[in-house]
């Protein structure tokens, strides 16, 4: 048994290729959670917390943003994190306990992606680049390549989940999630719209409302052909209703003891709604 | 079958001292080695999934769950318990059954607005308390309430909490 | 909000807002709670516990377990040396299961070893044969004679049939509704936890433990032993909150067994996951209910059927159930009923205690009830309730005679005149919204509702219980010292029984003896009785020390004892100019004295439900504003007022902690807390998933105590434990009712009952 913890991302590599079966542990509030419930024996583990190429953010020339994958909740809340990427602040605002967001990162919303995982559908509606290296290779994963199922990835297991590449969007974005308590809860369902004014795109993802999130590709056309999303004329709310109508039925939601599929169904099509009117209203 | 469950040897910062840890399972979190192996039992564990804040504790100047930290991986970090808030703090001389005690202003006021009945969340509260006020000195009401939104009292409603908090607040701005 | 208080209190007496004495220990992490002990040489015990809710025991091999380094004991069935099963009314619960598990979580087997890891490892080790059999979870089904018996006691744990005045009565008008309870958990915060020492000889264990009862845990724990009581010594453990899920055995006996059997201390403690198996919970319960009354609204009959769901084993289900139906009226006049109850044993968990204790689900019923009553005689929710207000006098469906004080009308007037809150505000925040930080709603999206609810709850123990509790109290230069067997839990009963000492024996300086069963009972810290039963033990014992001082100083000082009196810190003569301080006048000698306080007897209830059965009630209203989310089903409490009859404040402090604490909780199960069950499994035995209150959901409360002193209570304080969580409840779905038209007939509340 060891423990390594590297203080950059090529001794996070190295410890990686001398214990293949090792485990990379983040923030730990998820991997340790499986521990404490007995659901996971620790054996060779690799901590990255301490690797702070890993907890850094970017503003790239491209206009686009790269967040490491040991940047904590709390970072993205509030500053210009969230200036740039209003809807992930909002997520991580809703990320369990201020403790949690202390500790939790995207990085590990992405090792684990649970399809309940807060910042996922922030990911997936702007079609997120995520960055895996390994000790030879270092690749580019769209997200929606990435989250191959319910806690299932992509990654391999010499890879190291760097960071994700986000693009900086000129247009209104938000989140919104449904829990039964006011705070500190798992999502029941979610929805984040981000809205691209230059190419006319309207992006809404679905969190914990199927295996993977899910983005309502025809619900998004559909709406584009109604509206111009590039002007700032508020959206008639026969639209908007017909839009949330329209997400809902691109959900896939089940019945678990948080809630029923059939609520589900319901909220992602009303958080649907209340998000594109928010948007052309904004 | 017959192999030692721990071989873990790490040292850890605690409360201003280093502490070593010997013979430590991997599995470990913090919140077990500080309780079980430093005798420092002053966080609680009482969901095992940073869901209630009753081990919250300090961490390189965060508010954490220590139950959510594999001990183990906490090397080379700054860690504060409740045990450790003393040192760092404004501290008031408390009267109570006969005996006098030094407490922070955030542990009195918690004594003196009755935040304290079961007492078993209150630990995790004065952490998170004290990580807040740190932050922001003058928080409004809502900020008190989210910041401590992690830590669950099943005892008192929270009233008399947001009331201590208030109680801190108030005294510091008359003493600054 | 209050400000910091520079010590405005003179002396710490009675009324006084005294501060906890272990205040200092709890804020500062150093109080011991029954998790925090540790010992040289001690071992960890953990249990292994059935996946089934129903199956029969084929085989059980505990050799692997056995042959793992560091695992010291493994304990099944065959390894308890006295009685095989225990319980708080009936002895139907096993120790360990051996021919059949009867829910899912039910224990099998215990381990101790050096590690709870290799505990952990141990439990998988064991090999458990089942034949896994189908779990009857429906109580109805359970209940008839034609269906499998799961108990050789048999399914129908208890019925009692209430028969009051003419049971044929009719009024102009009826309302009725089926209600349903969810299953709530007491959910306190230190989790289950006891550290036992065997002695040298192996003939005697010293068990440290969290519980409310000390003195029934020893001779359940005894029995089960094949001890005698005098041989199993039980300490008081520091309690993280209990609300009634500490008053039946859980690892009590397991960890002396280990202890008995290893020669060393054993440590146990449950965690979150395993405390959901560990204790009982709040009765699930279905009930029909139907109110004739005249056009004015007053009640004429009240009919009702209650179906309370009491799991596996029998805890204080009978009990239970007879709260729950001789409460069925609520606090209001009726002369005629007739009611059936049943309480009944499934494949579910044991249930048994929490705070409120069968009244909770009556009441949810009852004040349903005077809803629906209102709006079919078109009378406002406040004026149907002071129309049929109980009164002191009144009768209760039992025929029993409320003689305790009954300010009903007045709990009513008074939380109706607390001004409402302020409307929402055009820029509040968007964690003032249902739905909080999850940004859900808009201004425009959430309507306001208010409801009421108003309570009547029975103190103490019913149905010709003995119940008392015993204090001592030693009064030696100038300091009292009090021994009792009480379980502070956290009500703060440390904190009143130096009050008590302090007025009636003048002195300042109090010392509480350790909590143990080395003094008489204290009975249980639950049913709202400590103030009222150990405060009595506690006040008779120190007015018994302060007649020994009378008489000691009246010899000394050649006065008659009669003429004495304590003023302040001073014993004085009345009637003359002496005046000697307690603490000189007790320099050198000891007065020690011990007093047993019994309430009043109580009776069984008769074939017809007819009897004395209760000792005294409190009542309380509640007024609940909620805004709602009407689309997404989403709630936010937004106030409660509340005005409570307590008798008498003797701590201000702790008074408010209670009704907010209490508050807290009923709101817990009107919109969100309920174990999940499917087919006799538990879904949700986390605090992921089982959600309880966070500083965001809780309301603010405005709250009035009203203080008519209760003439047979000892303090003049009625227990103010249970009321405050009990028809806050009602009142919260009844805000709900108002803001969106839904029926809503089942606690807690789901967002998908609002909005689909």
């Amino acid at each position: 048994m060891t423990v390594a913890i590297p203080l950059s991302i090529r001794e996070a590599l190295d410890a990686l290729s001398n214990t293949p079966d090792a485990r990379l542990i983040q923030g730990g509030t998820d991997m340790m959670v499986e521990i404490n419930f007995n659901h996971l024996k620790p054996h060779n583990m690799i901590a990255l917390r301490r690797v702070q190429e890993l907890r850094t953010w970017t503003k790239n020339a491209d206009n686009t943003l790269t967040i490491g994958s040991g940047v904590p909740y709390q970072e993205m809340e509030t500053g210009e994190l969230k200036q740039l990427v209003p809807a992930l602040a909002e997520a991580a605002r809703t990320v369990g306990s201020p403790q949690i967001r202390a500790a939790g990162t995207l990085g590990g919303n992405l090792g684990t992606c649970s399809p309940a995982g807060d910042g996922l559908p922030v990911l997936f509606a702007l079609d997120a680049i995520v960055h895996l290296q390994s000790a030879d290779a270092s690749r580019k994963l769209s997200i929606h390549d990435f989250m191959v199922g319910v806690k299932r990835n992509a990654r391999n297991a010499n890879e190291i989940i760097t960071g994700v590449t986000v693009p900086l969007l000129d247009g209104w974005q938000g989140y919104a999630k449904v829990g039964v308590r006011n705070a500190m809860v798992i999502s029941v369902a979610s929805a984040c719209l981000a809205i691209d004014k230059p190419t006319r795109s309207v992006r809404i993802a679905l969190g914990a409302v199927g295996p993977t999130i899910i983005r309502c590709r025809d619900a998004e056309v559909w709406l584009s052909e109604q509206i111009d999303i590039s002007a700032s004329t508020a959206i008639d709310a026969a639209v908007a209703k017909e839009f949330g109508r329209r997400v809902a039925l691109e959900s896939k939601p089940i019945d678990d003891h948080r809630s029923t599929a059939e609520y589900r169904r319901h909220a992602v099509g009303v958080l649907a709604q209340r998000l594109i009117t928010r948007a052309s209203s904004s | 079958m017959n192999e030692p469950l721990g071989n873990e040897m790490y040292t850890l910062h605690i409360n201003g001292q280093d502490r070593p840890v010997r013979d430590a399972w991997v599995g470990e979190s913090l919140l077990y080695v500080l309780r079980e192996r430093l005798d420092l039992p002053g966080a609680k564990g009482a969901c095992e999934q940073g869901e209630c804040g009753s081990c919250t504790v300090l961490m390189d100047g965060d508010a954490v769950c220590s139950c959510l930290v594999m001990a183990a991986t906490a090397v080379g970090s700054n860690i504060v318990t409740v045990e450790g808030l003393i040192e760092q703090n404004p501290t008031m001389a408390v009267t109570a059954q006969a005996i006098t005690s030094q407490v922070t202003d955030v542990q009195q006021a918690f004594i003196e607005e009755g935040s304290v009945q079961c007492g078993f969340c209150t630990p995790g509260l004065i952490v998170a308390v004290h990580h807040l006020l740190d932050k922001n000195p003058d928080p409004t009401e809502l900020e008190v309430k989210e910041s401590i939104s992690g830590n669950i009292c099943r005892c008192t409603g929270y009233g008399r909490i947001f009331a201590a908090v208030e109680a801190v607040v108030q005294v510091r701005k008359a003493n600054s | 909000m209050s400000t910091v208080k520079q010590d405005v209190r003179a002396r710490d007496i009675l009324g006084a807002s005294a501060l906890r004495p272990d205040g200092v220990a709890k804020v500062t992490g150093s109080f011991s709670f029954s998790s925090d002990m540790w010992a040289e040489n001690m071992l960890w015990g953990a249990t292994l516990r059935s996946p089934h809710p129903y199956a029969r025991i084929i085989s059980i091999d505990t050799t692997p377990a056995l042959l793992i380094s560091g695992v010291s004991a493994v304990l099944t069935a065959k390894d308890v040396p006295g009685k095989a099963t225990y319980g708080l009314i009936s002895a139907d619960q096993p120790v360990f299961a051996s021919e059949f598990v009867r829910y899912m979580g039910e224990p099998v087997a215990v381990v101790a070893a050096d590690h709870p890891e290799t505990c952990r490892r141990a439990l998988a080790a064991i090999i458990v044969n089942y034949e896994v059999l189908t779990p009857i979870v429906d109580p109805e089904l359970a209940m008839l004679a034609t269906t499998e018996q799961i108990h050789p006691d048999g399914n129908l744990i208890r019925h009692q049939h209430i028969k009051h005045g003419d049971p044929h009565a009719t009024g102009d008008i009826t309302v009725e509704g089926n209600y349903t309870i969810g299953m709530q958990d007491q959910a306190f915060l230190g989790l289950e936890a006891a550290m036992a020492f065997p002695d040298s000889g192996g003939n005697g264990v010293e068990l440290h433990i969290a519980t409310q009862w000390l003195h029934e845990d020893r001779g359940q724990i005894a029995a089960c032993l094949a001890l005698p009581e005098d041989n199993v010594r039980l300490v008081l453990g520091g309690v993280g909150g209990a609300f009634g899920a500490r008053e039946d055995i859980s690892l009590q006996v397991h960890c002396c067994l280990l202890a008995l059997r290893t020669g060393k201390p054993i440590k146990m403690q449950y965690s979150r996951e395993e405390s959901f198996f560990g204790h009982v919970h709040r009765h699930p319960a279905k009930i029909w209910m139907k109110h004739h009354a005249n056009k004015d609204g007053k009640i004429v009959k009240i009919e009702s059927r209650m179906v309370f769901d009491g799991g596996a084993y029998t805890s204080t289900s009978p009990a239970v159930l007879i709260n729950g139906i001789t409460h069925t009226q609520g606090p209001y006049q009726c002369d005629n009923a007739v009611v059936d109850g049943y309480a009944v044993r499934t494949n579910n968990p044991p249930c048994g205690a929490m705070r409120g204790f069968g009244v909770v689900q009556a009441c949810f019923a009852h004040e349903s009830q005077m809803d629906l009553l209102a709006e079919a005689c078109g009378l406002s929710a406040v004026d149907i309730r002071l129309k049929n207000a109980m009164r002191t006098g009144d009768k209760l469906v039992t025929g029993q005679i409320v003689e305790s004080v009954a300010p009903v009308e007045r709990c009513i007037r008074e939380t109706d005149a607390i001004p409402m809150p302020d409307s929402m505000a055009n820029d509040a925040d968007v964690l003032e919204f249902p739905g909080g930080s999850g940004r859900t709603a808009d201004r425009h999206n959430i309507v306001r509702g208010v409801g009421w609810g108003v309570s009547i709850k029975n103190l103490m123990y019913s149905e010709g219980f003995d119940d008392y509790a015993t204090a001592r109290c030693t009064l030696s230069n100038g300091v009292a010292s009090l021994k009792f067997a009480t379980s502070e839990v956290g009500q703060g009963f440390v904190t009143l029984a130096p009050q008590i000492a302090r007025s009636v024996l003048g002195v300042d300086d109090v010392v509480l003896e350790t909590s143990d069963t080395q003094i008489g009972s204290a009975g249980s810290t639950s049913a709202s009785r400590q103030t009222w039963m150990s405060g009595g033990a506690v006040d008779g014992a120190c007015r018994l020390v302060r007649e020994r001082l009378f008489e000691h100083v009246g010899k000394q000082h050649n006065i008659d004892p009669i003429r004495l009196m304590v003023e302040n810190t001073d014993v004085i003569d009345t009637v003359g100019t002496f005046r000697i301080s307690v603490a000189d006048a007790t320099q050198g000698i000891t007065l020690s004295e011990t007093f047993e306080h019994h309430h009043r007897k109580t009776e069984d209830l008769d074939e017809n439900g007819q009897g004395n059965c209760h000792v005294a009630f409190a009542f309380v209203a509640h007024r609940a504003v909620v805004d709602v989310d009407i689309e997404l089903g989403l709630v936010k409490v937004v106030q409660i007022a509340t005005a409570q009859d307590v008798g008498r404040v003797l701590n201000p402090l702790s008074a408010i902690g209670q009704l907010e604490g209490g508050i807290a909780q009923g709101l817990g199960l009107a919109v969100m807390e309920e174990i999940i069950m499917d087919n006799g499994k538990v879904k949700n035995p986390s605090f992921t998933d089982y959600l309880l209150p966070t500083a965001l959901d809780a309301p603010r409360v405005v709250a009035v105590m009203i203080e008519e002193p209760e003439p047979q209570a000892p303090l003049g304080a009625k227990g103010i434990g249970e009321p405050p969580c009990i028809s806050v409840t009602p009142a919260i779905v009844a805000a709900i009712r108002a803001a969106t038209g839904k029926a809503l007939l089942r606690v807690p509340v789901r967002p998908q009952d609002i909005c689909l």
